[in-house]
């Protein structure tokens, strides 16, 4: 029915008719109207962040861990333009959420009023789509349709930015089936595949010799389901499965088929299975460049299926030769109904010579490394924590270098939704905000932010909010006193000169959770460590783990510039990498 | 540029541009709503593309529909990528590359302003005749044409206003429609 309301209370009423239970934000004057709504009522639970930036990531990280819509509240100015790194970051890696920003009083915009900013404008190519609400009969409408933009195709950021008279005018609220199908006529995602592309598509698959699934977020973003059937096409076919950074947990970690993750920091046999097959089927990835590496090189001989729900992913970087536009969940059970129909059996004659190859790539031990009984070994510590944590449901989260890298190869996810990365903005402070969020999602599980020690810097501050909310998480600082990654970068392309690469004057991380009233545990010896992730582990409260890792250990495996997938960096000769990289290599820009 | 800071690698991996750019006219159904044209815009500024000409207007009132005719230069897999990026753009309607499809009707409308006495004028009148360009200034020293055609038909016009005291132009940048009985 319909009912009289301020906008204010439009905006509360319309979270609580979304489902949205938590939202992420932090008041200022334009935004105090929906602040003080909010007060007013108990269905949804405001959790006040210290920085807007850390809103945004939480809200991404307690999107990715639900499937649900994250929510964040901001106010104009300097509120909207803190949220503009985490918009960014949703829209690289198809997040949805929904950034509720207030703005000055319709009457001055444009007049440089204190605090005013161009959200819009300034908002407008990292978001899927935003508004500007100038009336309030129209904010019940966009309010609805920005959820369904958000959640529906390609998932990603909508903002709406609200005026505040709009936010104390008295309008009329619909409900979203009172309002009916959006405004926007012209936004029709897909979601069924074409039949005949899908038929045509397991034709293929059931004549090649060296076939390979290439998945990505796109079955994360199509919900569990789509995991469920990713893995029962697998397991029909008996083909080998890689899968993206993001695409890490839609299928199991622990399954014979499973290849480890493929691109620049992937496995060897993922990535030489990518270069020599004959059929690529790649499943909601979008061919990023860490994943062709040249593009000239890049799988040259294969014919290429391409399952994406966004047209544009399609032929973007790599040309293909059968696309199918659609939801991949759906496509999934369209391709399993159709194999189903024409064969019962598994082509395990047919592929023993591929699978045989693909052994002796393993045998290589793309992951291995150098173990230590004085330093503790990144990759040893995250090991560890895997094994600490085996079994007991855990949601991992991590900031953007080497330990980003090391926890993709050596923590395996059985599940998706378990795995909070920044994968296409690769932005350092994701980890322990997304680590709130997720924590906020789910109140008794172990959520682990794997650090390092300069990305934590940005966005530690968050940790107060973690404290206020009694949310448990863990940060897991693999503390090299480097930016890891990019002194490998310049030990790789910049003969080895240092530039701004060290973490200097680092504070004492024990102290510093102390001083936030979190714990602090630090370790330093690979024979108390252990101990120091049961600790942790026991630990009913956030803690902040300082572990002092090795200081320049490289990661690796790695395709460097101006190679081809088939010549990746191993383990076993990389004492000096400054020399792996030819002339050719050095000639890119 | 010190020896050592010459570029010896990169982060990103480039390949050579195999294919060769094209010059196409796009027509773009949009919704009509505040900062569609700012979307469309900003789409091909940030990701590169070029614009050659671009002109907006509403075409259907009840139904909030404006027609954006776009003209670009771009390979052919850049094409197809400015055509499924706008696609994506929530308001867009559809995009329809109108070059591919065959020759499309091509018209532009221009206003140029010439200024000149004695003989000139004369040979002036005589050329804006033979373009079917109207007078629709004029003063004792000057005249304002409006000429439509496509766009060559304008630049040859202009070219040859120019010894004859050519003052300046003003283009309405490209209409363009599809010919027989298919709309978008
Ligand atoms: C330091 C660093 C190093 C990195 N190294 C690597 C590396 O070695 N290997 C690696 O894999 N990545 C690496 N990345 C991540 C990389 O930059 C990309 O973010 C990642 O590869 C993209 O994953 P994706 O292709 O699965 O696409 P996503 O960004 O997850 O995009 C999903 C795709 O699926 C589509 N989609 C969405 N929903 C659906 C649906 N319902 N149905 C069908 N399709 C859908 C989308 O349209 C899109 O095309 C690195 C990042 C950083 C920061
Ligand atoms: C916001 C932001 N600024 C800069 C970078 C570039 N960058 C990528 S990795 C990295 C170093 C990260 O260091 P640290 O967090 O200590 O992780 P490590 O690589 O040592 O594991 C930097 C500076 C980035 N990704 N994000």
């Amino acid at each position: 029915m319909a009912e009289q309301m301020t906008g204010a209370e439009m905006v509360v009423r319309a979270l609580a008719d979304q489902g949205v239970e938590h939202i992420f934000g932090y008041p200022g004057g334009a935004a105090l109207p929906i602040y003080d709504a909010m007060f007013q009522q108990d269905k949804v639970q405001h959790i006040l962040v210290r920085h807007e930036q850390g809103a945004g990531h939480m809200a991404e990280g307690y999107a990715r861990s639900t499937g649900k819509v994250g929510v964040v509240l901001v106010t104009s100015g300097p509120g909207a333009t803190n949220v503009v790194t985490p918009l960014t970051d949703a829209l690289m890696d198809s997040i949805p959420i929904v950034v509720i920003s207030a703005q000055v009083p319709t009457a001055l915009i444009g007049s440089d009023a204190f605090q005013e900013c161009d959200t819009v404008g300034i908002t407008r190519s990292c978001t899927k789509h935003n508004y500007l609400v100038k009336s309030v009969n129209d904010l019940p409408r966009v309010l609805h349709e920005a959820f369904h933009i958000a959640r529906s195709g390609r998932p990603g950021p909508v903002l709406v930015d609200i005026p505040k008279d709009v936010q104390f005018a008295m309008g009329t609220y619909l409900t979203a089936d009172e309002i009916g199908t959006s405004r926007h006529k012209s936004y029709n995602p897909p979601s069924q595949g074409d039949s005949g592309a899908i038929a045509a598509a397991v034709d293929l698959m059931l004549k090649a010799r060296r076939p390979i699934f290439y998945t990505g977020g796109g079955v994360v973003n199509s919900g569990p389901e789509a995991s469920e059937t990713l893995r029962e096409l697998a397991e029909l076919t008996g083909f080998p499965v890689t899968s993206t950074l993001m695409g890490l947990g839609s299928f199991p970690g622990s399954h014979p088929q499973w290849m480890g993750m493929l691109g620049m920091h992937g496995t060897y046999e993922a990535n030489m299975a990518m270069h020599d097959c004959d059929l690529m089927i790649n499943i909601g990835a979008r061919f990023d460049d860490r994943i062709t590496g040249r593009l000239d090189a890049f799988s040259p001989n294969s014919v290429k299926i391409h399952v994406d729900i966004d047209p544009s992913s399609i032929n973007k970087n790599v040309r293909i030769d059968l696309p199918i536009i659609g939801d991949c969940g759906l496509v999934l059970e369209e391709m399993v109904r159709i194999w189903r129909s024409k064969t019962n059996e598994p082509r395990t004659e047919a592929l023993a010579p591929w699978w045989e190859e693909i052994a002796g790539w393993r045998k290589r031990n793309s992951l291995g490394f150098r173990n230590s009984d004085t330093t503790i070994k990144p990759q040893h510590a995250i090991q560890r924590l895997y094994e600490a944590t085996k079994g007991r449901e855990v949601f991992i989260t991590t900031e953007v270098g080497q330990h980003q890298m090391w926890a993709a190869q050596h923590f395996h996810f059985e599940q998706p939704n378990r795995w909070m990365t920044s994968g296409g903005l690769g932005t350092m402070g994701y980890g322990l905000p997304a680590a709130v969020g997720v924590q906020v999602a789910h109140p008794d599980a172990v959520v682990i932010d794997i650090a390092g020690e300069a990305s934590v810097q940005m966005t530690m501050q968050e940790l107060s909010t973690a404290v206020q909310y009694r949310l448990p998480i863990k940060i897991f600082i693999l503390n090299n006193e480097r930016m890891g990654m990019v002194r490998q970068w310049q030990d790789l392309l910049h003969g080895s000169r240092y530039a701004h690469s060290y973490s200097e004057s680092l504070p004492d991380f024990v102290k510093l959770a102390e001083a936030y009233g979190a714990k602090g545990i630090r370790c330093d010896d690979p024979a108390e460590l252990d101990a120091a992730i049961a600790a942790m582990l026991d630990h009913d409260g956030p803690v902040v783990f300082d572990v002092l890792v090795e200081k320049d250990e490289n990661c690796l495996p790695m395709i460097p510039s101006g190679k081809p997938h088939n010549e990746m960096i191993l383990p076993d000769f990389a004492e000096d990498i400054g020399s792996v990289i030819d002339a050719k290599g050095r000639q890119l820009v | 540029m010190n020896a050592h800071l010459q570029p010896s690698g990169s982060a990103y991996f480039l390949s050579a541009e195999t294919q060769k750019p094209e010059r196409h006219t796009l027509s773009v159904l949009v919704d009509n709503e505040p900062g569609i044209l700012a979307r469309i815009v900003g789409l091909f500024a940030a990701r590169g593309y070029n614009i050659d000409s671009l002109t907006v207007s509403e075409t259907e009132h009840e139904k909030h529909l404006s027609r954006i005719t776009v003209v670009t230069v771009a390979t052919p897999k850049v094409l197809l990528q400015i055509k499924l990026q706008l696609e994506r753009l929530v308001p867009v309607h559809k995009v329809y590359d109108l070059t591919a499809d065959g020759k499309a009707l091509e018209r532009e409308l221009a206003l140029v302003k010439v200024a000149g006495t004695g003989d000139q004028r004369v040979e002036t009148l005589r050329l804006a005749d033979a373009f079917r360009a109207q007078v629709v200034d004029a003063t004792t020293e000057s005249f304002v044409f409006e000429v439509t055609g496509k766009p060559s038909k304008i630049d040859s016009f202009i070219a040859l206003m120019v010894p004859l005291g050519l003052v300046e132009v003003v283009r309405t940048g490209l209409a363009a429609i599809s010919r027989g009985a298919e709309g978008m």
